[in-house]
């Protein structure tokens, strides 16, 4: 069989188009900046420059000139070299470079059409491939046909919600109106994209094409698209993304190293989210010796390098002292006070709560905290292994536990700040009028009221859990060497980084859009919830 | 203000002090002992082994003597090992003081001696802080001037089409860690199957001798990605800036929107920024660590996970104090060059 290429027999027919409108917008967006930047406009008010109709006609035929210049840059290199691309990519800068120095006539209105134009094209004829790949055999569509159809599931997820959501947008709140900015579309996109991958991928399996630990021999450092060798029935005939240099499948990985990702950064979010609103919400609302001393201790940990807290933390013989899972045992304890207090202070005086509701919900709240931390064979072993109800492997615990550390005394600040500003309104004087309890006031009226900002900063700092996460895996800390979590990958990878790209640059990439994701999610958040 | 830095200064030593004791603590964990133990004897040492070679080094003399040894508030250990040698804390590398019960620690200006490296820490830290501040330099050259560009060409025109592109292009820049655009590019630019080829990929050349080919891309790796975030918080200090009353004033008396950005705006634009690059610098701290290890350059960083992974204590002391006098030094400046910029601002 012969390797696959990047889009097939397909390619054949539609690459040129691709490149060509990659090179248009290439050479339009430089000269829209080198336009922008070259002339100072004064303000609009003053001196309006009305859209000249006039030049419309050499706007266009100039426009042309660009783009088959960037053609002839282009038409030696139409096969999809990478190299040569690249060149070309140069090419097109400097032209448009100096197109936008030269071309002063062009209206900017023009210029902008031409840019969205050529982008929409290059985007539509990228989508064609991931479309007809849904259909086709992989020989067809390439390797990126291969991989949508690998990802169908994802697709329909993400189709699903997305329509619903819109449909459904007025009724939704703050989520729902994220559908009025493109920014937070594309973000949650993205973010939901990597969700549903690793709900289907690590979860069902239904997306990875191989056992992400398995190695098959004569498969080592082999590009993407290579066929596999010695092929089963019913297995699948390719490597995708290529064979690391141990021999597994680069997709593969990247698909199932999502599934850590995505459930351990967001998890630990939470926790430093509840260790930091349970200690920030006091720290500004009593203030005094209380708030000194927490201030201190957050000022500290956050004076500590990152880098080097991992490599302390991080590192099998502290495992082996257990100071992780002493850490575990006193960060952990925050949720279930915070959920305690909370529906203690709300609930008290109703009737039946404080004989059957919140014993019961203290009961299971506590022994989920107790399966959590305590683990057969450390040193924390409060449980019977009988009512254990989960096993977290001490590797995932330590990594989870200083991402956690790390993250919780921000949020501790940002939590004390709000509150300090918020405590002054009328509505929490109100409260206190009422003769409601301190910590009513904190959680029913104080947190409600600060979510906004605490929402955005939840979004980013989910990002940054995971670029943390990539850190250590960088580090080599924490995971397993053969882990398929995307820093380890990234790490292991980057060795033979001069010779074979795909395996690092795959998990790279795949960490970059969901961060990506996140950032932009965030700041649609932002844009909307300032909007009300 | 003097009051002020005095106490900052306090603050700053007490938090060193806590820190530098659980550093302590945790490299003087019993595991990390035997780990300590076992790669400067040799590998196959028995446990008994192992606890007499610790002993007669005196790291069994309990956690708070040590620390009170490596401070310099108490005298240095002198033990008469079983193995008939006679060691001491001040002499462990040299000859043996004839007054052995002497203070020398910290306070004393000797910061211990590497085991990993053989040399004295304070020389390794000096010289390795001086690679990692020309690459420090070189960093803050790109990042700054380009960063604060940015942000007011994005926020000079809150909403345009200019603002928009770099707005996204600074979201773009702040979601890519270190050693994702690192390696990005690595592969595009150094190697041979893309076949640019136009740098290098590793910049040990560049710690004697650094040339652009050698030296930009690790500028650059971190340069990127802390230059996203202040050139946002720029553009929302030029956005603010540009909607107040001064400027509409200027803009109705018919002064040049460039004079405007470029006279009237943009000091008081530069305000934010300030305190946000003071703050970024530690924050720069974790980049040099991933890019030096990225690109093997044998800076600062590079020293830590060295010290780190072979739980080399007194280097790893010296490196902890070093960080968290950087991050407490930043803050104290930004907060200092705050007052001096916003004449409103007053600390008392």
């Amino acid at each position: 069989m012969q390797n696959l290429t990047w889009t097939g027999t397909l390619g054949a027919y539609i690459n040129p188009f691709f490149l060509i409108a990659l090179s248009a917008f290439c050479v339009f967006a430089v000269a829209a900046a080198a336009r922008g930047f070259s002339r100072a406009d004064g303000p609009t008010l003053l001196n309006p420059t009305p859209p000249s109709i006039a030049l419309m006609g050499p706007t266009a035929i100039i426009g042309l000139v660009l783009w088959l210049l960037s053609l002839t840059g282009l038409a030696p290199f139409a096969i999809l070299a990478l190299g040569n691309m690249w060149l070309s990519l140069v090419a097109c800068l400097i032209i448009g470079l100096a197109a936008g120095f030269g071309l002063f006539q062009i209206s900017a209105e023009v210029i902008f059409k031409l840019v969205w134009s050529a982008f929409y094209a290059a985007l539509g004829l990228f989508t064609i491939y991931l479309i007809v790949g849904l259909f086709v055999a992989p020989e067809t569509a390439g390797i990126l046909g291969a991989i949508s159809k690998q990802l169908i599931p994802t697709w329909i997820a993400l189709a699903v919600t997305f329509a619903l959501s819109i449909y459904f947008k007025r009724g939704l709140g703050l989520y729902g109106k994220l559908f009025d900015s493109p920014i937070g579309m594309i973000g949650l996109a993205l973010v939901l994209f990597w969700v549903f991958t690793a709900l289907f991928g690590a979860g069902f399996d239904l997306i990875a094409t191989h056992d992400p630990l398995g190695q098959v021999s004569g498969m080592k450092n082999k590009h993407p698209g290579i066929p596999l060798i010695r092929a089963q029935e019913g297995d699948y005939p390719y490597y995708l993304f290529g064979g690391d240099t141990l021999a597994r499948d680069v997709f593969s990985r990247a698909i199932v190293g999502s599934g850590i990702v995505i459930v351990i950064a967001p998890a630990a979010t939470v926790f430093a989210f509840m260790v930091g609103i349970t200690l920030g919400l006091p720290a500004g609302y009593f203030g005094g010796r209380l708030d000194t001393m927490l201030s201190f201790l957050s000022n500290m940990v956050l004076a500590f390098p990152v880098i080097l807290l991992f490599f302390l933390l991080v590192t099998p013989e502290i495992i082996e002292s257990g100071l992780p899972n002493y850490l575990a045992v006193i960060l952990f304890v925050f949720p279930v006070v915070f959920i305690a207090v909370a529906q203690y202070s709300k609930n008290r005086l109703k009737p039946n709560f404080l004989t059957l509701q919140f014993p019961i919900m203290l009961i299971i709240s506590i022994w989920l905290y107790l399966s959590l931390v305590s683990e057969a064979g450390t040193k924390i072993a409060l449980l019977p292994p009988l009512l254990d109800l989960f096993d977290v492997p001490s590797e995932v615990l330590v990594v989870f536990v200083s991402v956690v550390f790390v993250n919780s005394p921000t949020v501790f600040r940002i939590v004390r700040g709000l509150t300090l500003d918020v405590k002054t309104r009328d509505y929490v004087a109100a409260a206190q009028t009422r003769g409601e309890g301190p910590w009513y006031i904190m959680l029913w009226e104080i947190l409600p009221n600060v979510r906004g900002p605490l929402i955005v900063d939840f979004c980013l700092r989910i990002g940054y859990a995971t670029i943390l996460l990539g850190t250590l895996g960088f580090f080599g800390l924490g995971l397993e060497s053969e882990s398929p979590d995307w820093g380890t990958t990234i790490n292991a990878g980057r060795k033979l980084l001069s010779v074979y790209l795909a395996p690092p640059l795959v998990p790279a990439f795949a960490l970059m859009s969901l961060v990506l994701g996140l950032n932009l999610l965030a700041d649609g958040l932002r844009e909307e919830s300032l909007r009300d | 203000m003097g009051m002020f830095i005095l106490r900052r200064t306090g603050v700053m030593l007490l938090t060193a002090l806590c820190l530098t004791f659980i550093v302590f603590i945790m490299t003087n964990l019993y595991p990390n002992l035997e780990k300590l133990a076992k790669n400067e004897g040799n590998f196959r040492m028995s446990d008994a082994e192992v606890a007499s070679f610790l002993s007669n080094r005196g790291y069994t003399q309990g956690k708070l003597h040590n620390y009170g040894e490596w401070l310099g508030v108490l005298p240095g250990y002198v033990i008469e090992g079983v193995d008939g040698k006679t060691r001491g804390r001040c002499s462990n590398h040299g000859a043996i003081l004839e007054n052995a019960n002497e203070y020398c620690g910290v306070l004393q200006g000797h910061w211990g001696f590497s085991s990993r490296f053989k040399e004295p820490v304070s020389q390794i830290v000096v010289t390795r802080l001086g690679l990692t501040g020309k690459l420090m330099f070189w960093v803050l050259m790109v990042m700054i001037p380009s960063a604060l560009v940015i942000g007011v060409f994005a926020g000079m025109r809150e909403g345009s089409r200019l603002d928009r592109s770099l707005s996204s292009g600074a979201i773009l820049t702040t979601a890519t860690p270190e050693y994702v655009s690192g390696v990005i590019f690595i592969a595009i630019f150094t190697s041979s199957a893309v076949g640019l080829k136009w740098f290098k990929g590793s910049a040990t050349s560049a710690m004697d001798h650094a040339t652009l080919e050698n030296f930009l891309l690790p500028v650059l790796t971190i340069a990127l990605y802390g230059m996203g975030y202040i050139a946002r918080m720029t553009r929302a200090s030029m956005a603010e800036v540009m909607t107040a009353q001064y400027i509409r004033t200027a803009r109705l008396k018919g002064v040049s929107f460039a004079n405007i950005v470029l006279k009237h705006a943009l000091r008081n634009a530069l305000i934010a920024p300030f305190t946000v690059i003071m703050l970024q610098i530690p924050w720069l701290l974790n980049g040099v660590v991933i890019v030096e290890v990225l690109f093997n350059f044998k800076g600062f960083g590079w020293v830590l996970v060295q010290a780190a992974s072979n739980n080399d204590i007194d280097l790893l002391l010296a490196v902890s104090v070093v960080g968290v006098v950087v991050v407490l030094l930043t803050q104290l400046i930004s907060d200092i060059g705050y007052v001096f910029l916003n004449p409103r601002i007053r600390i008392s």
